[in-house]
């Protein structure tokens, strides 16, 4: 005992101390922070490559890097965002950290399960690192590893593949271990439908998680099959079939999409009723968005692969269902929307993260439409449409949720609070410097401009400068967002047990939570967003 | 809330929940191989009719037979420790091993056959067949692989479960590691059922 223990209440985080008292935590806490840490070095590692992707493309020809550096970099700037940082993303870090607090539970179903589950996912991340580096031949394939030139080509691609699945691994062991939570943990009281709607998007997560997830590791595993066995399931010299692969691969890959979109909108459904002090507005619609973007989400794969190859039905129907599934991401905009509408809104840094989510989410969603129309696909299928489409859906829905998540919880995470001056320079300059960044794609890409190429006709450097411009003043945000928080770790004002004056059972115990959440067993009587004494401004 | 009873009670269920979830993972992954084969087979049915040829039917219903008879001793076996019969538990769980071990033996002559005729993927004799049967074998040897695979899995398993009834921590009251794996033994001989008539059968 020390003099800390003597004015510090004990909490997760000091409750016992030293690297391995971390690494071998149970505690669903401490296990989400481990995430935190490991997802957020990967994640600066694949920003640093894509802004060296953006200095190159600052003028056409060569700048600083050979066309085959270029194919590397970005096949792994892919690989790290998409399959270790943004599909564990949200759900691995504030899913592991809040879901058992705000169902009222003391840890998750399988607490051991979850720490082998990171152990999983680092083994992954590790390897795939790894892939980038051995023998000096990065995977250029592209992080969708297409078939041929994946079965064919000389990188590291195996080594890929195989972390690719272990991800995939941990990704559903999370997700089951979340279904199993949420069924058999719930505190007594907590109906269905009172629980949060954060628990709710895990929930319709999770189980895309486990369902789709399967289907890329089998695929995966048939090409490592094709490049080691000469089985030839992808190959057509041995009767294989190209297609296909793109058809596996996109049925989990797209729903993969809203593996990493679900729980970014739960994060914001959480802080629109905090900051406006007001009840979220259309719970129950809400509720059963999530259900159907994951039900419907999971037939949509083929606006993939509208110029691949299939039948004029297929292309038709997929289309359609596209269309479909945009109706419960529009439901959710204006419940969110009109949850503010009246409210006292109080503009903190965690919802103007959030308010930027719906904006960039609404233009990502908008420009999905256009590619999953028929005639204007093939206009701009493989363009840098494509890349900034995507961009605001990954970046500016789940990187944006994730920033509004991190500048929510994080006094109940440290107990301490950041600076607010500092996190609102910041937002500005990651929200500038995003559509700086982004915006031009989608004008260069309806003019032609092709995604994945190191080299351009000059008729696109306009955009493509300012693009590379918006890249610095991304990273300048990000750097300042990043060291904000992590310099008032230790350094912060003391945060109070509810700094937002938030209804949630994560706000009714202290800051940083003790060890086991809860002293006494919490016995809900009522619904999750209901504001006895609002705060009015 | 907190008495022992009750968070027993809890932990089987919720163990019991994760498994079966676990299991519907498995399907899929196995799922994804199936879409393949439906595939490849209406692409290549007259290829695949002749394939199916070379395989030896007998080998296969013979293995059939082997794990159905498996599936019910590692059900048995259940029983029996709910009964608090402890040596007859491990009895027929170690017959369920030797079963799992007669399949593993017949596997292995099954696939030494075939690579003794040189039809396996890359081989000489292989790139000389016309696609579908290529295309039949690398299927049948990814499918029955990933089956044998599974069966050594679970083989390895029911061992654990098996030392775990003789030193007493699977007894009449705490036996969910035993129901776990009984459940993920029936989902290898479920695969194989699927398997069986896929490969061997339909001609």
């Amino acid at each position: 005992m020390n003099n800390t223990s003597t004015t510090v209440p004990l909490n997760y985080l000091n409750h016992k101390t030293g690297l391995w008292s971390w690494l071998s935590s149970t505690d669903h806490k401490r296990i989400g922070l481990l995430y935190l840490y490991s997802i957020t070095t990967f994640f600066c590692v694949a920003a640093i490559l894509g802004l060296l992707m953006r200095i190159e493309k600052f003028a056409p020809g060569p700048t600083i890097m050979t066309a085959q550096t270029y194919n590397a970099m970005f096949t792994i700037h892919g690989i790290i965002m998409i399959f270790i940082v943004v599909i564990p993303g949200l759900a691995a870090v504030f899913g592991n950290i809040f879901l058992p607090i705000m169902i009222g539970a003391k840890d998750v179903a399988f607490p051991k399960l979850n720490l082998f589950s990171w152990y999983v996912y680092i083994t992954g991340a590790l390897l795939g690192l790894y892939s980038q580096f051995a023998n000096g031949h990065s995977p250029d394939t592209g992080w969708t590893f297409y078939v041929p030139y994946s079965a064919e080509a000389s990188s590291n691609v195996v080594i890929a593949l195989t972390a690719a699945f272990i991800l995939g691994f941990a990704s559903i062991l999370t997700g089951l271990n979340f279904i199993v939570t949420i069924h058999k943990m719930r505190a007594p009281g907590m109906t269905w439908f009172r629980m949060p709607l954060f628990p709710w998007s895990l929930y319709a997560t999770a189980w895309i998680q486990l369902l789709a997830t399967p289907i890329v590791g089998i695929t995966l595993l048939m090409v490592i099959a094709e490049r080691t066995l000469q089985i030839g399931f992808f190959n057509p010299s041995l009767g294989g079939d190209p297609v296909l692969y793109q058809h596996l691969f996109w049925i989990y890959s797209h729903p993969a999409v809203y593996v990493m979109i679900l729980p970014a909108m739960g994060v914001v459904t959480e802080i629109f009723p905090t900051f406006s002090q007001k009840p979220v507005f259309g719970y129950v619609p809400i509720v059963f968005s999530s259900l159907a973007i994951a039900l419907v989400g999971y037939f949509v794969w083929g606006h993939h692969m509208f110029t691949s190859g299939m039948s004029y039905e297929s292309r038709w129907f997929f289309s359609f269902l596209t269309f479909i599934v945009a109706i419960p991401s529009a439901i959710k905009v204006f419940n969110w929307l009109s949850t503010m509408y009246g409210g006292s809104v109080d503009l903190k840094p965690p919802l103007l993260y959030a308010i930027s989510f719906i904006f960039l989410f609404t233009i990502g969603g908008f420009t999905g439409l256009t590619l999953g129309s028929l005639a204007t696909n093939i206009q701009v299928h493989n363009t840098d449409f494509v890349v900034a489409h995507f961009h605001y859906i990954i970046f500016g829905g789940m990187g944006f949720g994730f920033f509004a998540g991190i500048h929510y919880w994080y006094p109940k995470i440290y107990g301490r609070m950041y600076n607010f001056k500092w996190a609102n320079i910041a937002w500005a300059f990651v929200f500038t410097g995003f559509n700086v960044l982004y915006f031009p794609l989608f004008i260069i890409g309806i003019q032609g401009m092709p995604r994945r190429y190191f080299d351009y006709d000059p008729k696109f450097q306009t955009g493509q400068m300012i693009s590379s411009v918006g890249a610095v003043i991304l990273i300048i945000g990000l750097i300042g967002m990043i060291s904000n928080l992590v310099y008032h770790v230790k350094r912060g004002a003391i945060a109070p047990a509810n700094p937002w004056h938030g209804v949630t059972l994560e706000w009714q115990i202290p800051s940083p939570p003790p060890h086991e959440n809860f002293d006494e067993v919490p016995v809900v009587t009522r619904g999750p967003y209901v504001f006895d004494n609002p705060v009015t401004k | 809330m907190s008495t022992t009873e009750h968070s027993d009670h809890m932990d089987s269920d919720t163990g019991k929940l994760g498994m079966w979830l676990f299991l519907f993972t498995e399907l899929f992954l196995f799922g994804g191989l199936f879409i393949v084969y439906a595939v490849m087979r209406s692409k290549y049915a007259g290829d695949f009719h002749h394939a199916a040829l070379e395989l030896n039917a007998f080998i296969g219903a013979t293995n059939t037979v082997v794990l159905l008879v498996s599936s019910m001793t590692v059900a048995m076996s259940l029983t029996a420790i709910q009964r608090n019969q402890k040596s007859l538990a491990m009895g027929l769980i170690f017959i369920t091993l030797i079963l799992a071990g007669v399949f593993m033996v017949n596997k292995y002559f099954e696939w030494g056959h075939k690579i003794g005729l040189h039809l396996y993927p890359g081989s000489d004799v292989m790139k000389t067949l016309p696609h579908g049967e290529i295309m039949f074998f690398g299927l049948y040897y990814m499918m029955t692989g990933l089956h044998a695979l599974h069966v050594i899995i679970g083989g390895i398993l029911l061992t654990i479960v098996m030392l775990r009834i003789n030193s007493g921590k699977i007894n009449s009251q705490h036996y969910l590691l035993q129901e776990n794996g009984a459940l993920y033994w029936h989902l290898v001989d479920l695969i194989w059922i699927f398997l069986f008539p896929l490969l061997y059968l339909i001609t």
